[in-house]
C-alpha cells in the first residue's frame, strides 16, 4: 500500500519533483493519502450527513477525455478545461506508474482511490483502457462498484453499441449525458447540497 | 434452432438461423461487390476488426473478467468465456508452440457455417475472415498485438476448423504529447 501523508511543506516539495508529471494542485493542508490494494473509509460526522458527487470524467486509452460532468463542484480548478483534463490524466498516469514501482508487495488492482480533508477522488479503469474518475464526498465509502456499473451499464450499452458514436473522440451523444445524469442522481449517496 | 442470449437484464432469445443467414447474405454481397476473393477476405477481416474494438468492451462488462496475465489464459479466457458467449460454442485450445506464443484453436462447429458450400470459383475465399478481425480487433484494444488467420476450414474440405492466433508483441500505454 503506497500511503503518503504530505502534512509537512517541505515533504510536499519532494512528492512534487517525484510526481514528474503530476503537479500537486492546490492540495487541501491535511493529509494526501494515495491508497492502493485497500481502501481506507473515513467517516466523518459532519460529511456523512449530506454525501454527494462532485464531478465524473471518463477517460479513453489515449488521454482524451471522452465526458466530463459536474453537479457539486463549489470551485473550479482555474485552468481551462483542456489543461485540467490534462493534468488529471497525467496525474492518474504517474500515480499508477509510482504505485506500481513502489508497492511492497505484488499488485492486484493498483491504484484505487485517494481522498483529502474534503473529497475523495475514485478511480476504475477497464482492461481497455477507459478510465472513470469520480470525485465525492468523504462519507462514500468504496465506489468503484458504481463505476463498474457505469461502463457496462451506460457507456457500453448507449457509446460503444451505437455505431454512429466514433469511439476515441468526446462523446456527443444526448441519451448517454441523460442516462449518466439519471444514474448519479438516483445514487443513494448523492444529494443535492444546500448552498 | 435458437441461441440462449445470457444477458441478465436482456432475456431475447435469438434465432442463430437468422444470424447464420445475414452473415452468409453479408458475404455474398461483398463478392458480388468485389468479384475478387482476397479483396472480400480483406474486407471482412477489417470488418470484422471495427466488431473486435467495440465487441471487447461489451465483454468486458459482461464478463468479470480481469485482465489475463500471460497468453496462455488469455487464450483460454478467448476459448472458454468468449466463444460461449458470443457463439455458443466452446472450441479447444491446443498446438501450443515451444516459445508459449502460438496456439490453435480447434472449433468442432462453426456456427456461421451452417447450410454452407462454397462453390468452385470461389476456392480462396476464407468464409469466416471475420472471425480473425473480431479476435485482432479485441485483443488489440486490450494491447495485445496479434496474427490471426485459419490453418483448416470444413468448408475446404477439411476435418476440422482450426484458428492459428500468434501473439506479435505487448502494445505499450503512450502518454498524450505534452507532458510538462
Amino acid at each position: 500500500m503506497a500511503c503518503v501523508s504530505a502534512a509537512e511543506p517541505e515533504r510536499q516539495q519532494k512528492i512534487r519533483s517525484w510526481m514528474g508529471h503530476f503537479r500537486l494542485v492546490k492540495c487541501s493542508p491535511g493529509s494526501f493519502d494515495a491508497c492502493s490494494g485497500s481502501c481506507r473509509v473515513s467517516l466523518r460526522t459532519d460529511a456523512v450527513r449530506k454525501m454527494t458527487v462532485h464531478n465524473l470524467y471518463i477517460f479513453d486509452r489515449n488521454g482524451s477525455c471522452l465526458h466530463y460532468s459536474e453537479w457539486n463542484r463549489k470551485k473550479q480548478a482555474g485552468i481551462s478545461k483542456e489543461e485540467e483534463f490534462k493534468l488529471m490524466y497525467g496525474m492518474l498516469f504517474s500515480i499508477r506508474s509510482f504505485i506500481s514501482k513502489m508497492s511492497p508487495l505484488d499488485m492486484k488492482d493498483g491504484f484505487l482511490a485517494f481522498q483529502t480533508s474534503r473529497y475523495k477522488l475514485h478511480y476504475y479503469e477497464t482492461p481497455t483502457g477507459i478510465k472513470l474518475v469520480m470525485n465525492t464526498d468523504l462519507g462514500v465509502p468504496n465506489c468503484r462498484d458504481t463505476l463498474q456499473q457505469i461502463y457496462s451499464t451506460l457507456y457500453v450499452e448507449y457509446i460503444v453499441k451505437n455505431p454512429l458514436c466514433v469511439l476515441g473522440e468526446s462523446l456527443q451523444s444526448d441519451l448517454f449525458s441523460s442516462k449518466l445524469d439519471s444514474f448519479i442522481r438516483a445514487l443513494p449517496f448523492f444529494s443535492v447540497r444546500a448552498a | 434452432m435458437s441461441r440462449q442470449s445470457n444477458r441478465a437484464t436482456d432475456s431475447k432469445k435469438m434465432n442463430s438461423e437468422l444470424f447464420t443467414l445475414t452473415y452468409g447474405a453479408l458475404v455474398t454481397q461483398l463478392c458480388k461487390d468485389y468479384e475478387n476473393d482476397e479483396e472480400v477476405n480483406k474486407q471482412l477481416d477489417k470488418m470484422g476488426y471495427n466488431i473486435g474494438v467495440r465487441l471487447i468492451e461489451d465483454f468486458l462488462a459482461r464478463s468479470s473478467v480481469g485482465r489475463c496475465h500471460d497468453f496462455r489464459e488469455t487464450a483460454d479466457v478467448i476459448a472458454k468465456v468468449a466463444f460461449k458467449m458470443y457463439l455458443g460454442i466452446t472450441p479447444s485450445v491446443t498446438n501450443w508452440s515451444p516459445a508459449g506464443d502460438e496456439f490453435s484453436l480447434i472449433l468442432e462447429s462453426n456456427p456461421l457455417v451452417d447450410f454452407v458450400e462454397l462453390p468452385d470459383n470461389h476456392s480462396n475465399l476464407v468464409y469466416s475472415s471475420l472471425l480473425c478481425g473480431v479476435l485482432r480487433g479485441a485483443l488489440e484494444m486490450v494491447q495485445m498485438a496479434v496474427d490471426v488467420r485459419f490453418a483448416q476450414d470444413t468448408l475446404r474440405g477439411d476435418s476440422v476448423t482450426e484458428i492459428r492466433m500468434k501473439f506479435i508483441k505487448r502494445i505499450e500505454e503512450n502518454l498524450p504529447a505534452g507532458d510538462e
